[in-house]
């Protein structure tokens, strides 16, 4: 299996003040990676380096074998972008357009369905996250559970090998979490789609995550980095970081 | 609630300083006494709180307890204290312990002059880029967007358009009517309101017309979109903001503006048509001074800057929009910078018309 996500020694600073240092870690295709760790570890940070947003001040990153940083980084992230969805924190939904338009508008720019086309594709990926009844409501007039939801459909439009999800399932009810969940597992096997998630969420963590990395602003004297990487349940059950004990069981790091 | 407020007492017991705590001590107890308590404790000398009498300590009282341990700055002896005021307190010095994040001092305005030029050049550039490579990313460019535009920019800012023009050729030329009549020229009001009018201020005020009603609401639509994450969206779409953003709204200005600058110039000659009207004058005469006044360069030398006005308005609001910062408030400073940014674009770029206008003799 090859591998959809190699970082080597990312690092970001901004100022004088580090993030992280030295990131690294591989997602074989096919997986459930998750980000985690605690508030204002980089969790956020390292995604948008992920996706193409913001440039690492240090390290390579190599997504779908298009290399996204250094100088030629700018063709590659091009590249990697039109191979992935993002759904971001808050479902970043275009407002002046309803649910369907907006999981429409990726089948528009890049495919050449006709616009029947586009629709019947928009409404299966809709119903897909539950929101099949809510196509012709705006995002203002959805709740935001639902426009998290709806920001999966639209990241899932193109059927891309690579999504990345932030923060999925903060804010939804356990139902509409576990189906997520469900979902998440079932595109992971029928059609191999690869996963990076970043989330909070114990219970779905230990229920759909193969693999993750666990980020800390205090990994070393001068900043934040990686203190664990391998499966959840494992380090549940095995880690000696105080950090992900704490993380996992729940106990205040003294 | 037996005795709610609460009480501080300074004594020396063999050259130690004793502070008496007594009563309730809240927030509201704690602010009052904050200065005298943590003044009392800089005493020298060995230091000793009695909260014997303390009935009620939170966390607010013991904030100032430990800001008083702070201020005498050496170990303070505790006696009295019950099992949970001395855990409140204890919890209330690790939690103040944490090392704070030190910030740069905070400056209320940064002036530097080089960033928005440098940011200006670079959205040049960036726009250059979109324009140039628009036929390879043609579906990018939303056509029912650019309509949308133009209807919210052009169409429904008619009716303001109209007025402001026909009170301006109204109030010119009363104004000038005035002083020109003792000289027996009032007939040429008529000349120096149509040249005005067509030259500088159809386009000027139009400009300023859309700058406050069209060049904030584009900072303020994409300021708000940045906000959201809607643009970050887009970047991971691999879609060009400024193919899929910036350019509508720039073109639909470009193709508004010169409409605008036309309505206004006929509701200002109707303004001033009625003034001279009133002082006696047939609107024949007043046509035919018009006609001799004027031509057909004037006019279309001010739609032509309109025009130009029109994009620089759009082009600024977009650009401060796409550089909003963080939060709410970032969006309404967006919309500020987009109307004062566009304001002073257009009178410049109107300096420069008045210049290259008298070079080639226009």
């Amino acid at each position: 299996m090859t591998a959809a996500i190699h970082v080597e020694g990312v690092a970001q600073r901004f100022g004088t003040r580090t993030i992280f240092r030295d990131v690294s870690f591989e997602v074989p295709t096919g997986e459930v990676f998750a980000i985690l760790g605690g508030s204002g570890c980089g969790k956020s940070t390292l995604l948008n380096q992920l996706i193409g947003l913001l440039a690492p001040t240090a390290g390579t990153i190599e997504i779908l074998g298009n290399t996204t940083t250094g100088p030629a980084g700018a063709s590659g992230r091009l590249a990697m972008q039109r191979q992935i969805g993002v759904m971001f924190q808050s479902g970043a939904l275009f407002g002046s357009m309803t649910l369907l338009e907006n999981v429409m508008l990726p089948l528009e720019m890049f495919t050449d369905l006709p616009p029947e086309g586009r629709e019947s594709v928009a409404r299966v990926k809709l119903g897909l996250v539950g929101l099949g009844h809510a196509a012709f409501l705006m995002p203002a007039e959805i709740s935001g559970g639902m426009a998290k939801r709806a920001g999966i459909a639209r990241a899932m439009a193109l059927d891309p090998p690579l999504l990345f999800l932030d923060e999925p399932s903060a804010g939804l009810d356990p139902i509409t979490s576990a189906e997520l969940d469900r979902l998440i597992l079932q595109l992971r096997d029928d059609l191999g789609t690869t996963f990076v998630l970043v989330t909070h969420e114990l219970a779905s963590i230990l229920a759909i995550v193969d693999r993750c990395i666990m980020l800390d602003r205090n990994a070393y004297p001068d900043g934040g980095g990686t203190i664990a990487i391998g499966n959840p349940r494992v380090l549940r059950d095995e880690g000696t970081h105080k950090m992900v004990r704490a993380f996992f069981r729940r106990e205040i790091p003294e | 609630m037996t005795d709610s407020t609460a009480r501080l007492g300074t004594e020396e017991r063999d050259g130690t300083t004793v502070l008496t705590l007594s009563g309730h001590l809240g927030a509201g107890e704690a602010g009052r006494l904050w200065r005298q308590t943590v003044r009392a404790s800089r005493a020298p000398g060995p230091l000793t709180f009695d909260l014997g009498a303390l009935e009620y300590c939170d966390m607010s009282g013991a904030a100032l307890l430990v800001a008083a341990e702070t201020a005498h700055g050496g170990p303070v002896t505790l006696t009295g204290a019950s099992p949970s005021i001395a855990a409140m307190l204890q919890r209330a010095r690790k939690a103040g312990a944490a090392p704070p994040v030190v910030r740069a001092a905070r400056r209320f305005a940064d002036v530097d002059i080089l960033a928005p030029l440098v940011g200006g050049f670079a959205f040049l550039g960036e726009l250059a880029v979109a324009v140039v490579t628009l036929p390879v990313r043609f579906r990018m460019l939303r056509l029912p967007d650019i309509w949308r535009y133009a209807d919210q920019a052009g169409v429904r800012a008619i009716p303001l358009v109209l007025l402001l023009g026909y009170l301006m050729g109204l109030i010119l030329a009363f104004q000038s009517a005035v002083p020109m009549r003792r000289f027996g020229a009032d007939l040429f009001v008529a000349n120096l309101v149509a040249v005005s009018l067509l030259r500088e201020l159809g386009p000027l005020l139009s400009a300023v017309i859309l700058a406050g009603r069209t060049g904030s609401a584009f900072a303020a639509e994409i300021g708000s979109m940045k906000v959201n994450q809607e643009v970050d969206a887009l970047v991971a779409m691999s879609l060009d903001p400024m193919t899929m953003l910036v350019l509508p709204r720039l073109i639909a200005a470009m193709l508004v503006m010169p409409a605008m600058v036309l309505t206004l110039d006929i509701a200002g000659l109707l303004g001033m048509a009625t003034v001279m009207k009133a002082f006696g004058y047939p609107l024949v005469t007043v046509m035919h001074q018009v006609q001799s006044a004027t031509s057909s360069l004037d006019l279309f030398g001010g739609l032509f800057k309109g025009m130009c006005f029109g994009s620089a308005v759009a082009a600024i609001g977009c650009k401060t929009g796409l550089g909003t910062g963080v939060g709410p408030r970032a969006v309404g400073l967006a919309a500020t910078g987009a109307v004062v940014g566009g304001i002073v674009a257009t009178i410049f770029l109107d300096g420069l018309f008045a210049l290259l206008f008298y070079r080639l003799g226009l």
